[in-house]
Formats: structure tokens, sequence, C-alpha cells
């Protein structure tokens, strides 16, 4: 008995399994549907956040020349440009550069913290961290922790609503009656806010530099002391000011 | 065990006239394949090392249907990638006097006389192309400041052919091949099975038409025709239990082969590497190679005194015996693999060894240290040194290195013609599986090339010529069926038994037995001896063998089982093939045939010939194949 | 030495599986933790028992098969060692070990501590390679190569393709394994004309396969057994930023 087998497809159709399902990459989606895409994402938005963070301070910073001076800068960054352009547009322009800044970050880290939950869905029952667990447990809940601490903030200094010197009030009192020593929770609450802000750039930002491509071995410790340097920059530029307040020296 | 002759093989298939056109005078005499048919052509490649890989890439690439298989989870993981030390090439970049015909002088005369000349020929001339092709592919070799590729010297040869990725040559190469075979996966060409293991061959009509594979994942057996079927399934080492070679390698495809009808050439012939980290308990489950390389600065040392059992660095210079640089003054510590492992068994029977069970011998860097500096020795050797010291837990910078020599490479293999085809029409077998180029005795860095010959060079010029000169017409069925059936009885029995044995434990005994009676040194009384214990211990296997599981599923304990079987099977013929050859040659060392000096003595008027078996249920027939020597002459190996 | 080990038991890939404790007693400090596990799977064999199915092929950490999370850690706490190459002499006499398999959504589990990692072979069939079909190629000395480019993309090229740093993120990403490849394929002057498109497509299929993103945490470098540097990634980066810009 001889089977008739065809010349060429040889292969005899006995037991041939299933050909397993390959994954292939979505045609089009693009970029930004990429993990990688959204790690770009996460690491130019926050470089607008960083950028942002280094003039409030030095805005911050005004405090100490005279509440006059402070007020001062509030309302030129205010006039901005004008009359070039209307009252506030500048800053507004700012704001929501800003505030699309923020929301693309946070739907990026949310995006990508989704995707590594589906990439792990049966957990270790023992697991230990060999990279010390830094980056692992500041960024995702720092950054929570930071978007709550932003919430208060704005409610604080900005809009004035839980302020004892109320939104009709000039950014000056604001800050210095909210650092009141009477209300030493409010900057303890600060205090700890900024260092998490700090802690948080510490790998956030030698993560942008890694995500962009720019780091390497030569370069690798000249931005990691450049991340750190900048995390301390701020978190010291941040926190003179209310502490300085609270304690009396600014009055 | 009984044997009979069979008719003597006169016709290799190597064209003939001057040497150096032979390969040329094939290629051309070769039939080609017309594009369009060959995607109707289906090969089946079993194994994805160097030979495998290659080949498997080379033909998709040629634009033949094929299927791969191998028995890991990637082909990534074949034990090629565990290579160390080089690859040579006759590309003389050096201008130190290399050339091909020296490669190819080198390999005959390191080989003991027993390789054919034409197919060494043949590797030497390819080797050039291999390392253009590799370099290509994005093989990062050493190189010089000058952006050059750096070469060595290795395994004794005295230019510097050896070309070379760190201590890891062999990975760097697999990878090459790999990837270029992943290239074909996503072309469609190869269709990749892993997870799968060959366990019958098909032959149809007296040719090799297909393999019967068990899927060990699901268990389930399938059946893969094709027009030609190429075995690139490595050596057999691991018939020894305790071998250099990764613990999966076996010899089950060449063997089923064999039993099908390809001769199996030169079976006794094997490599024992005397740079191997020793044996440290019962439970060792494998050998680790370090690198040839470190004997270009360790140097190789006992006590003077036996049962010494100070440590080493209270042992004075005067107590010591450089024994390798005394017996062999000209090549000292960088004799052939089988004379420095010899050398190493000698010294440690006088009692002289070191370390556990007084089987080991220093490899001595405090030379080399004192002489370079530990920055030096450490940019040269400083993978192999901590690998050294994860395994023992000592620091070979501080005390010497303990070695000795372990089963490394089995020069015999499936017989093939100059083509690369076994005695089954359709059946190639490449790279280690086969035993054609070196002989009894390979010379480092050679597996690599010979691997990498077969498959990017070699086999995809000959298998085309068999494949135009087809069709071969339809598969029977019934040859099928019957190999399907042949291999489920197997699996079956094997269930069967429920005995109180592990496979493990018959394998490890079997291979204590092949290592004091068929390893480094060999004599009719011991080879006798194991000739008449291996068939008590395969019965005893057969009837006492536990195998725990079922067969529909991922078992590893049936995949040993199986594959200790058949080391059973080629173990008695390893004894009897040596038995039969009662000279020494190369890696096969027979005491009964030794010169005054205690050295090799060959026997050219008797064995200057390959000894191929045939299989026979009623016992091996063996056929002799002449070697002749028309361009190297004969003589008898010295390094002193 | 006697230890506890706490192994996962997963009978197949629909099983749910289950952490299950086993004694071995008598371990010699110089036996391998797979020879350890062997000892343990003679007796399970003879008394009946299912052995522990693992992977292991060359068993002197070059194949990349072998691969266990040890006590949390991928390959173990000891640094720049497969599992095959670890020693028992690290471990504390009357020790509790756990031991796990990759736990990865693309590595899913084939049996107790074996893993599918097919996922792997498909993003360098995606393009890690260069394309140069055999017998192609050039004299190898007709392109110099600096010996830093040679040696760098040696470095990037040592990858076992073991999984293991994929099974140490916290993300599940298989971002390193993929950065190896790229950087050893991007250093040299043979992998340019890919270059772009190679990092485009590899990327692309690491995602397609469901592993997680990279954070940079770096998790994966500290238990790679070859060491491959984190900045293979930023070098990953850099091109696939430049082939989605072109």
């Amino acid at each position: 008995m001889t089977a008739t087998i065809e010349r060429g497809s040889a292969t005899a159709p006995v037991n041939t399994p299933a050909s397993k399902k390959t994954p292939t990459p979505k045609k089009q989606g693009g970029f930004l549907t990429s993990s990688n895409g959204k790690k770009v994402v996460m690491a130019v938005t926050g470089a607008v956040m960083v950028s942002f963070l280094v003039l409030h301070m030095l805005g911050n910073l005004k405090i100490f020349f005279g509440r006059e001076s402070f007020n001062e800068y509030a309302h030129w960054l205010r006039t901005l440009l004008e009359p070039f352009v209307p009252y506030r547009t500048v800053l507004t322009i700012l704001e929501i550069g800003l505030v699309v800044s923020v929301v693309l970050h946070m739907w990026a880290a949310i995006s990508l913290s989704r995707r590594a939950g589906k990439a792990r869905p049966v957990k270790y029952v023992a697991k230990k961290s060999q990279a010390n667990g830094y980056a692992t447990h500041i960024m995702r809940w720092g950054g929570v922790t930071i978007a709550l601490f932003v919430i208060w903030h704005l409610l604080d200094l900005t809009f004035g609503v839980v302020n004892p010197a109320g939104y009709n009030s000039s950014p000056a009192d604001r800050m210095i009656d909210g650092f009141d020593p009477s209300r030493w929770w409010v900057t303890l609450v600060y205090v700890v806010a900024v260092v998490m802000v700090g802690l948080h750039l510490r790998h956030g930002v030698w993560s942008a530099f890694q995500t962009l491509g720019w780091a390497n071995k030569d370069r690798n410790k000249a931005l990691r002391a450049t991340a750190g340097l900048l995390s301390i920059v701020l978190v010291l530029g941040f926190l003179v000011p209310p502490l300085a307040i609270t304690f009396g020296v600014v009055k | 065990m009984k044997y009979t002759e069979g008719p003597e093989i006169r016709d290799t298939k190597a064209p003939s006239g001057p040497i150096e056109d032979r390969w040329e005078k094939r290629k051309f005499s070769a039939k080609l394949v017309n594009p369009a048919n060959k995607r109707k052509l289906n090969v089946i490649v079993v194994g994805t090392g160097l030979a495998g890989g290659s080949a498997a890439a080379t033909l998709g690439e040629l634009g033949y249907n094929v299927k791969s298989f191998c028995y890991q989870d990637s082909p990534r993981r074949a034990h090629s990638i565990a290579a160390q030390g080089g690859i040579n090439a006759a590309k003389n970049y050096r201008g130190d006097g290399d050339s091909i015909y020296r490669l190819f002088y080198d390999t005959v005369k390191g080989g003991d006389f027993r390789a054919r000349e034409s197919n060494v020929y043949r590797l030497a001339q390819v080797s050039v192309n291999i390392i253009d092709q590799a370099v290509a592919q994005g093989v990062p070799f050493a190189r010089e400041y000058g952006g050059l590729l750096d070469t060595r010297s290795f395994g004794g040869a005295q230019v510097s052919r050896t070309f070379y990725a760190r201590g890891q040559t062999g990975q760097q190469l697999l990878l090459g091949a790999y990837q270029a075979l992943e290239r074909q996966v996503a072309a469609g060409t190869v269709e990749m099975h892993t997870r799968h293991e060959m366990l019958d061959l098909i032959v149809s009509d007296g040719r090799a038409r297909g393999i019967i594979v068990r899927d060990m994942v699901t268990g389930e057996i399938e059946r893969h025709l094709a027009d030609a079927v190429v075995l690139a399934t490595g050596g057999y080492g691991n018939v020894f239990f305790l071998s250099t070679n990764a613990k999966g390698c076996n010899t089950t495809a060449i063997w089923r082969a064999h039993e099908r009808g390809a001769y199996f050439a030169n079976p006794c012939y094997t490599q024992i590497h005397p740079t191997c980290i020793p044996v440290s308990g019962e439970y060792q489950s494998k050998l680790t190679l370090m690198s040839e390389s470190l004997r270009n600065d360790g140097r190789v040392w006992v006590p003077l005194r036996k049962n010494d059992d100070r440590a080493p660095g209270d042992i004075p210079e005067d107590e010591r015996d450089y024994y390798l640089e005394r017996i062999y003054p000209s090549f000292g510590n960088l004799v052939p693999r089988d004379i420095a492992s010899r050398a190493a068994k000698n010294v440690c029977d006088e009692g002289r060894g070191v370390g556990p069970g007084g089987l080991g011998v220093y490899l001595d860097f405090r030379d080399a240290i004192n002489r370079l500096g530990r920055d030096a020795v450490e940019k040269k050797y400083g993978n192999l040194f901590e690998m050294y010291e994860r395994i023992t837990g000592e620091n070979p910078y501080d005390v010497p290195m303990r070695i000795y020599p372990a089963v490394h490479y089995t020069m015999g293999g499936l017989w093939v013609d100059y083509d690369l085809q076994s005695t089954i029409p359709g059946l190639f077998v490449i790279g280690e599986a086969n035993f054609s180029d070196h002989g009894a005795n390979r010379l480092g860095a050679s597996a690599l090339m010979q691997g990498l010959a077969d498959g990017y060079f070699v086999l995809p010029t000959t298998i085309g010529d068999y494949l135009a000169n087809g069709p071969y017409g339809d598969v029977d069925e019934e040859a099928v069926a019957e190999a399907e059936i042949k291999v489920r009885t197997k699996i079956d029995r094997l269930l069967a038994v429920n005995g109180t044995r592990t496979p493990d434990s018959f394998h490890r005994e079997l291979g204590k037995l092949m290592w004091d009676y068929c390893g480094m040194e060999r004599t009719e009384e011991s080879l006798r001896k194991a000739l008449e214990r291996i068939p008590e211990l395969r019965e005893e296997f057969w009837q006492n063998v536990k195998v725990s599981g079922t067969a529909e599923e991922l078992n590893q304990v049936l995949e040993k089982a199986g594959r200790v079987a058949d080391f059973f099977d080629l173990a008695e013929l390893m004894c009897l093939d040596a038995l039969v050859r009662t000279e020494s040659c190369g890696g096969h060392f027979r005491a009964e045939s030794q010169d005054a000096d205690g050295e090799a003595l060959r026997d050219d008027e008797n064995f200057a010939h390959v000894s191929a078996w045939e299989y026979s249920p009623d016992g091996p027939i063996l056929h002799k194949e002449p070697l002749e020597y028309e361009y190297v002459k004969m003589t008898q190996r010295s390094y002193k | 030495m006697n230890l506890t080990l706490r192994v996962w038991r997963q009978s197949g890939p629909t099983d749910k599986g289950r952490m299950v404790t086993y004694k071995v007693e008598d371990v010699s400090p110089d036996m391998s933790f797979l020879e350890m596990l062997d000892v343990l799977n003679e007796k399970l064999i003879l008394e009946g028992d299912d052995p522990i199915a693992f992977d292991h092929d060359c068993r002197e950490g070059i194949c990349g098969m072998c691969g266990m999370v040890i006590n949390g850690v991928a390959h173990g706490e000891q640094r720049a060692t497969t599992t095959c190459q670890l020693h028992m002499r690290h471990f504390e006499d009357g020790a509790e070990i756990t031991i796990e398999p990759w736990r990865a959504a693309p590595f899913p589990v084939v049996k107790d501590l074996v893993v599918d990692r097919s996922a792997f072979d498909r993003i360098i069939q995606a393009g890690g390679f260069v394309s140069v079909p055999a017998g192609s190629a050039p004299d190898a000395h007709s392109v110099p190569v600096r010996k830093e480019d040679a040696d760098a993309a040696f470095d990037a090229a040592t990858c076992i393709g073991c999984g293991a740093c994929v099974a140490a993120c916290p993300n599940g990403s298989a971002s390193l394994f993929t950065a190896a490849k790229i950087t050893h394929l991007s250093l040299l002057p043979q992998g340019q004309p890919e270059r772009l498109s190679r990092a485009k497509a590899m990327v692309d299929q690491m995602d397609a396969e469901g592993f997680g993103g990279c954070t940079n945490t770096g998790e994966c470098t500290a238990v790679c057994p070859k060491g491959i540097p984190l900045d293979t990634i930023a070098r990953m980066n850099s091109d696939y930023l430049k082939a989605n810009a072109k």
C-alpha cells in the first residue's frame, strides 16, 4: 500500500500540531501606543514639569527680598508681553501646557503600570529586589502622593480656598499666612511632599535621559550626578522659604 | 560480541585529481536545482548547533522548504554554544607562514593519519570563508587596536590561526547561525520545531524520507516527511555519563539512523580533554571544561613524591614535577590534547595526583602572574578564573587550579562520503555527528570550523546534487507506520517496566564502566570485561528501570530513559570497535600498542582504515574504508 | 546540610499550581543547585512521585536554558551566576529555600519550573540579525572595526537569552534582552544598514508579545548572569526614537 503524498507538501498530515498563534506587532497605532513611545511621553512631559519647577522655585525665593518683590514677580507673570497680548495670556498658555503635561504624564504612567500588571498576572510568593527597589517603590506611589499634594497645594496657595488669607489676598500674604508657625502641620506636609518630589526626580530625571537615549557608559556617572544635584537644589530651594516663614525668619 | 566482516568501502565519491581542485571540481559537477523547484523540495534538519543551525539557515536562504528540529526550548541553546577557545582558519592574516596546505597538513597529522585527505583539504579551504561569513553576520571576534581581527595560537599549533571572541567563541558563532536561522523562520522558509526529539528515521524505498519525533511538551508522536534528511545532532560523549557535553546531548538520533542502515564509523575515537575541573563527588552531574588556552600560560605539575598531601604553596620548586615540560621539552604544556590527558592519567596512576581521590593535577599561574602581572593575567583569563572559582570555591590567583581530563568530543560518528551523505541515500550527516574530518584526534578550535564548514558551505552544495537527481517518488505509508509503531512500542516498553532503579542510576553505572574500561587507556582485558558487563547491565535496565509519569506529558524521566537505552547499544559497539583496533592512534590508546617511552604506537599496516560498522540484528558487520595518503607522509607523531 | 525546599508545582499549563514543601538531607556544599534538585528528583521517582520538571542543558552557564527564581531572586542571590553554576556552599544549613518559575505572561508555565520562552525567538525573528546569506560575505578584513566598538558589541552579545531580566523586572519587561541584541549589532559597521528598522521591529515585537515597559529600575542588570549593562537600553531607545522620527 502506498499513500499518495504529493511531492512538495510531503509532510504527512498526521498529528501536526495546530500552529501556535504568533503575536504580531499592531500594524498602526504608532509611536504613542508603544511602550517606548509612552516612556518618551513621560520623559518629555517630565522635562516640562521640571522646567516649571525650576522657575517656580526661583520665584519662591523672591520672598526673601520682601513681600513687594514677591508680589511684583507674581504680577509680572500675569502681565508678560502686555500690551501685545491681553492680561494673563502667557501665563494661561504656560498653565495649559503644564496641565497637558501633567495629564499626559499620568496617562502614560497609568497605562504603563497597567501594562506591567498584565505582564505579570501571577505574582511571586517571594520577591527580593536586587537593585534596592528604590525606583520600583518611589516612582508609582511617589507619583500618586505628589498628585494628591498638588491638589492641596493649588487649593491652598493658588486659589486660597484652604488658606487663612483667603482668595482675595496677595500671593505673598497667602504664602506667609499659609506657613504661619500656628499651621506647622501644613509646613510638615509640604516638607514631606517636596522631599517626595526630590526622590521622584532623582530617578525620574536620570530615567528620562535613559529613555531619550542619552545615557551611555561614559556619561552615566555625569547624568546620575546631574539628576541627583537637580533634585537636591530643587528640594532645598523649595524648602527654604516655607521653613524660613514657619521659623519666623521671614515675616 | 560477535561481528562479521563485510566488503571494503572503495568509493567515497571524492573527485580525483590534484587535491586543491577537488572541491571546485565537485561543486561544478553537482547538479543544480531550478530555483522554482527549490521551494517544492522539503529538507528536514535535526539539531540546531553550528552545523544544523547554519545548514537550515543556508538551505532556507537557497529557497528550500526546511523543517528544523531541536530538543531544547530554543535553537540558540545547542551545545556548540559552550565552545570556548576559538575557530581555526587558514587566513594567514599574521603572515606567519600559515596556508591552506599547512592547516590541512596539521589536521591530518593531528588526527594521527586516520582522516581522509580530500575531506580535510576541503575543510581547510572552506575555513577562510567561514570567518568572512561570521564577520559579516556581526560576530564580535576579538580585534586589535588597528581594527583588524586578532588571532592566537591554540592547541599546539605553531601558527596563529585561531580566531576567537574572548572565551565564548562558540556562543558568538552559534548566535550568528541562530540569527540567520531565525531570519529564515521569519521569511517563512524554515519551520522551527523546538522541544521535539527525533526518535526514528523513516526509510522508504531505500531512501531517507522523514523522521518520527516526539513533541516533548504534549508527548504526541509526529511524522514529518521530506525529500532529504540532515542529521546534525552532535556527539555521543555522554555515553560516559560524565562529560563536558550538555546534559541533553545523546546518541538517539544517529543510533536509530544506524539501526535503519547508516554505517557507524570509528565509534571508539573519543577525545578526552586535559583541562577540566575534577569531579567533586558522587552526585556530580557533568564536568566543566576550562579552555585549553589556559595552557598557554599555566604550567602543569604534580608533586614529585607520592601521596604528598602538603598544600601546593608549601611544596618547594625542586619537589615539583612539571611533567609535560620534562617529557616534551619542545611543546611543553602545549602538547596535543590526547597526549596531555594521558600524561595526567599516568602521573595520577603513579599516586602523585592531587585533590579529592588523587584525581587531579595542578595548573599553576604563579609564574605567569609574576611574569606578566596579575592584571594582564586577569585580562586574558579573568572569566575562566571566575568560572573556576564559582565551581570549586577556590581562587586560582592564589591557589593553583586543579584539573583532570574529561570526555569532551567524539571523533567517531555516522559514516559519510565526500558529499556528507551516509550509507542511506538522502540521509546527510554533518558536524560532530559524522566522523569525517578529524581522524583519531581533533585539534583544538577545529570543531567549530568543521561544523560551520559543513553547514554553511559543503552540505548546501552536495544536498542540491542529491535533490536535483530526484524526484524520488511517494513515501511508502507502511514504512512510516512501521517507524511510528516502533517508536510507540519502545516508549510503552519503558513505561511498563516499573522497576526500582532510575534511568540516571543506570546511566551513571554505564558511564563509569565505559570510563574505566574504554576510557583514556584501553586493553583487551578491559574491553572484554566491558563487553561482558554491558549486556548484563542492559538486561537489568530493561527489567528494572523505573520511569514515572506517562507518555502524554512533559516527562523528563521518559526522555532520559530512551536515551540511556540507546547508549547501551552504542557503548557495546564502541568497545567492540576499540577491541578490534589493536593499535593506538590519537584518542584511542591501546595499552598493548605503545613504544618504549609509553607513546601511542600506530599500526599503519593493519589499521590505516576507517572502521565503518553496519547494523545487523545478528551482530555488527565491519566494512573497512582504506585510507590512502598521497600528500602527507605518514609518520609517527612526536611532540618531544 | 539539610534543607527545606518550597517548590512551585504545576502539572501543566491549565493547572492552577501550588507551592509544595520538600525536605532534602545530606546536601554537600560542593553540589550545584541543580545537582541538589537531581538528588531530590531521584528520590521522588523511586517513591512514584512526579519529579520536579526544570529546564537545564549545558550546566556551565552559557546555554541559557536553566533559570528559576530562588528566594525571590532570579538565578539566586549569587551575582553574575546562572542557576546551574550556583553552588550549595552559598546556603546555610537548615535554610528554607523558595523556588519559583520565571513569572511573566509572555512566558507561560509549561510544567513546574519550565516556562515557554519562545517569545524571545520571535523578537530575534523580527530583526535581530544582519541579512547576509551564506557565501556572500566580503573578506573579513575589508572592514576594520574599532577595538572599543568590537569589545562593547561583544559585551552586549554575551546575552544568553535566559530570561532572568524579564523574571526580575517589576514590569515584566524584556527590554534588557532586546536591547542587548540591538546594541550588539548597532555598534558594528556590519549592523548599520538595518540599524533603525531592526530597532523598530524588535521593540514593536517585544510589545506585541505582551512584555511590560521599562522603568529603568535596574533589577534586570542586577540579576543578569552576564552583567549586560543598563545603558544598552538607552541605546535601544535612541535607535527606536530615530527610527520613529524618520
